[in-house]
């Protein structure tokens, strides 16, 4: 017998995600990773209250460029993170949900934080 | 206005849990965390800069200490709250979804007084 083709639902492998949908995934995922994060700055005090030689072994380690990719890379989530959990609130509040503008708002978001990110690169290569 | 169907109060499900807290923790710690989070940068700019001597001293002045402290701990809150809702999503079986959220707070709970039990001993012990 044959089967009658149905209409499908648009099924989340097949369909092509739009930009909206994409920022809300990666918030949730950013705001999983930086959860680890918070597990990190737990073991970084761990560390400092060790004494002075494995503070020092833990700069030196930090030091390397892998690591501070690594580091970069989870201050630009963290920064993705508030700017879209800003967004957040602005729709909490009931303001912002104009159609056209959905994909503006998420280049501003973008934009936003990596000018944060790169200002707190600046800040913490520079100033010291 | 009620908003259980009898169903639901029957089966002790629906909005007769504490949802409405939850969500307005998330929204109360969210906001806190926006000016905070300088202080995380301040703290990275000490790990990868300072020597010993000046990160104890960074941690230990009143300012950063109290600031450094209140962005961990609302941190650690905020995230609790968000994998809670992930855990809820897509965790199905009650039970290891009931285990994993008690999982994720005793965690957070542990984190949260490690924090404090570190920066006092960075404190108390001699340069």
């Amino acid at each position: 017998m044959e089967q009658r083709k149905r209409p499908l639902s648009p099924h989340l492998q097949v369909y092509r995600l739009p930009l909206t949908a994409v920022v809300s995934i990666t918030h949730r995922m950013t705001g999983v990773l930086l959860s680890a994060g918070l597990m990190l700055f737990v073991i970084s005090l761990a560390v400092i209250q060790g004494g002075a030689s494995s503070f020092q072994a833990m700069q030196s380690l930090l030091q390397q460029p892998l690591m501070g990719i690594a580091l970069w890379l989870m201050v630009y989530a963290l920064f993705f993170h508030l700017c879209h959990g800003v967004r957040h609130l602005f729709w909490d509040a009931g303001e912002g949900y104009e159609k056209p503008l959905m994909n503006y708002y998420i280049l501003l978001e973008l934009f936003v934080s990596l000018a944060l990110t790169f200002i707190s690169f600046l800040f913490v290569q520079l100033g010291s | 206005m009620e908003y259980q169907t009898p169903l639901a109060k029957a089966r002790g499900l629906g909005s007769a849990k504490t949802g409405t807290k939850h969500w307005w923790m998330q929204r109360v710690t969210a906001v806190a965390l926006v000016p905070l989070s300088f202080w995380l940068i301040l703290f990275i700019d000490q790990l990868l800069h300072a020597s010993y001597a000046e990160i104890r001293e960074w941690l230990i002045s009143p300012l950063n200490f109290t600031l450094l402290l209140a962005w961990a701990f609302t941190g650690f809150y905020h995230s609790a709250l968000g994998l809670q809702v992930v855990i809820e999503d897509y965790v199905n079986p009650d039970g290891l979804k009931i285990v994993m959220v008690w999982v994720i707070k005793l965690t957070f709970t542990a984190m949260a007084i490690a924090s404090l039990v570190f920066t006092i001993r960075i404190a108390v012990l001699a340069g």
